[in-house]
């Protein structure tokens, strides 16, 4: 009898009840806003296989095998937007890398002092803006009739005018400025974050030993930050196939004459979303291969630092 | 000897420094430099931009362009549906993801590592946008609703395991434990304890959202036709693309005058001008509690 009770206590008392639910009640609103907006989304891929039609909805539409997949890999875009959105991003990460972390190093050498606040709120400050506003100071350099770079800079330098926004060549070093413009001040305040945690008795024992400023940030100061770069580095390559929309969309205005180097992935599922199927294949391999690329990334994150590694 | 080999070091180490500092203001100057155009083009005659183009020492200044924007209804309008989308969106998206992170935080909770994982695997396998689009337009009703601006972005999971790394190590699981032998219940000790020693993980996560919800452009994008929907960014995005349609919202606010008397090209500048603005003038005194935030992030639990 008594051993009874014990046990129903443990198991069944209101109490425990309570607590346990508790935390489900908590976390509904957050699994609810994950399952319709997150999750539901990924299981609507299935709409990759089928012809989809309004009237007879995402499950009632006929399958079709893979047939939007033929058609999508039949384009030729496929190819251009792939190539760009890879290439874009490769230069992005090492680029915004070797930036980042140089301004951060200068940036510790001065650290402590009020200059260097204000040189990181600066910095800082394109983290702070839309792409939105990003694209009308850009236009304020590029626009055709009252630019700043048709206007004063071409001229001055005895270069014939040039419409920006139909000139596709132009756009691979335009878009490399803004983003760089728009990340590495973030960027370097991270990497600036992992100097400062350096032990500085190294730096004390290199001066010591003679070592110059130089020597100090190759033998100390890499090494130091190594895995933390490591880590960026890998976690940037598993997102290597998401385009920064807002960057492709926004500040080349989505102008039809550029796409043969501004189309990248994201954008082009965005222009070509009205064909249902078309632009679910072509969300479905972006999300496919990205998936693959973040397994790897992680694998090889796991391998260098067992702490980091996402799962 | 010693005295002047210090000397020379010194000297050195000085003249490197200067440089440093010369390189940073450089840097710096570039990196105003776009805006203070903008916002010097937002301050010029409209004439004087047509004829000389933009500049950053135009011939004659006006403030044409701002009589223009202010008299336009369509901008208070984008501002008021900012200011309430923001403040909305902001404080439920910090109850959701605070709720959801705390149990997760802790250790006596079974399902934590399987809820862990199921927010956070939603980033790696993105969802396409059509599906995305169609749950929000056909199942949801979304499409044109004061909801869309706020509710598709209410969860982010990575902020969600920042919420719960701050408060695993800051809220010990002794002072839990203590407060249950205490009789506290779960709802309880997540109002009058947790709570109080999240606040600056919450503070933290507020004004990454707030940031994002006044930055955002997508979910109108994407959800809103309807003009008295268009917050700020998405308005401004609207008249970059035409810039006819800020010419008929301002017309609609001034009688006596034509397309042609308006300085179309100043007045979206200073468009521009109001809508960054504030985050302008606000940013730096925030900015420390975005770095705290950046390097909590970093630190997984």
């Amino acid at each position: 009898m008594t051993h009874g009770r014990q046990h129903g206590n443990r198991f069944f008392s209101p109490r425990k009840w309570v607590d346990k639910s508790a935390f489900y009640l908590m976390m509904f609103p957050g699994i609810l806003c994950l399952l319709l907006f997150e999750y539901a989304p990924k299981f609507g891929l299935i709409l990759a296989f089928k012809d989809f039609r309004y009237d007879k909805g995402i499950l009632g539409s006929d399958w079709c095998g893979l047939d939007n997949f033929k058609y999508f890999f039949r384009t030729p875009d496929a190819w251009v937007i792939t190539r760009n959105t890879v290439l874009y991003n490769t230069v992005f990460i090492f680029l915004g890398l070797v930036l980042a972390v140089s301004l951060a190093i200068a940036l510790n050498e001065m650290i402590g002092r009020f200059s260097v606040k204000i040189y990181q709120t600066v910095l800082l400050m394109p983290h702070f803006l839309s792409y939105v506003v990003v694209a009308y100071l850009v236009f304020a350099f590029l626009s055709s009739e009252s630019g700043i770079l048709n206007h004063v800079i071409l001229p001055a330098l005895g270069i014939d005018p040039v419409s920006w926004y139909t000139e596709a060549k132009y756009w691979p070093v335009i878009l490399v400025i803004v983003r760089m413009w728009k990340t590495i001040g973030y960027d370097s305040i991270v990497y600036l974050a992992a100097i400062v945690g350096i032990d500085p008795t190294y730096y004390e024992v290199a001066k010591i030993d003679g070592a110059n400023k130089w020597q100090q940030i190759v033998h100390i100061t890499l090494p130091g930050i190594r895995t933390m770069m490591s880590i960026m580095l890998i976690m940037a390559f598993g997102g290597i196939f998401n385009a920064d929309f807002g960057l492709f969309y926004q500040v080349t205005k989505n102008s039809g004459m550029i796409k043969s180097t501004t189309a990248v992935l994201s954008t082009y599922i965005y222009n070509v979303k009205g064909d249902v199927g078309f632009a679910t294949a072509a969300g479905f391999y972006v999300s496919v291969v990205g998936l693959v690329m973040v397994l790897v990334a992680n694998k090889i994150t796991k391998l260098i630092d067992e702490e980091n590694s996402l799962f | 000897m010693q005295e002047r080999f210090h000397g020379k070091n010194r000297r050195k180490r000085m003249i490197s420094r200067l440089f440093l500092h010369l390189f940073f203001i450089i840097l710096c100057l570039l990196f105003v430099y776009p805006v203070l155009l903008t916002i010097i083009v937002s301050f010029t005659d409209n004439t004087t931009v047509i004829y000389n183009g933009f500049s950053m020492f135009p011939e004659k200044w006006s403030l044409d362009s701002y009589r223009f924007a202010l008299k336009n209804h369509g901008i208070f309008n984008a501002y008021k549906v900012t200011i309430l989308s923001s403040v909305i969106g902001t404080v439920l998206a910090v109850l959701v993801m605070f709720l959801y992170a705390y149990p997760l935080s802790r250790k006596d909770f079974k399902h934590r590592k399987a809820f862990t994982f199921f927010a956070y695997f939603s980033t790696y396998l993105s969802g396409g946008l059509v599906p995305w689009y169609i749950m929000c337009t056909q199942i949801l009703h979304l499409r044109n609703n004061f909801l869309a601006l706020f509710l598709p972005h209410l969860v982010t999971p990575m902020y969600i395991i920042i919420l719960r790394t701050f408060i695993s190590s800051n809220v010990p699981i002794e002072m839990i434990e203590a407060a249950k032998i205490d009789g506290a219940n779960e709802y309880r000790i997540l109002w009058k304890l947790v709570l109080a020693l999240a606040k600056p993980g919450i503070a933290t996560i507020a004004l990454f959202k707030l940031l994002g919800f006044w930055n955002d452009y997508y979910l109108p994008m994407m959800l809103v036709t309807d003009s008295s929907l268009y917050n700020l960014q998405y308005y401004l995005q609207v008249m970059f693309e035409n810039v006819q349609i800020l010419a008929e919202d301002i017309l609609t606010g001034v009688a006596g005058i034509s397309v042609a008397d308006i300085p179309t090209e100043t007045t979206r500048m200073a468009m521009c001008v109001l809508t960054m603005g504030p985050i302008l003038v606000v940013y730096p005194f925030f900015q420390k509690y975005f770095v705290k935030g950046l390097t909590v992030g970093s630190i997984k639990g």
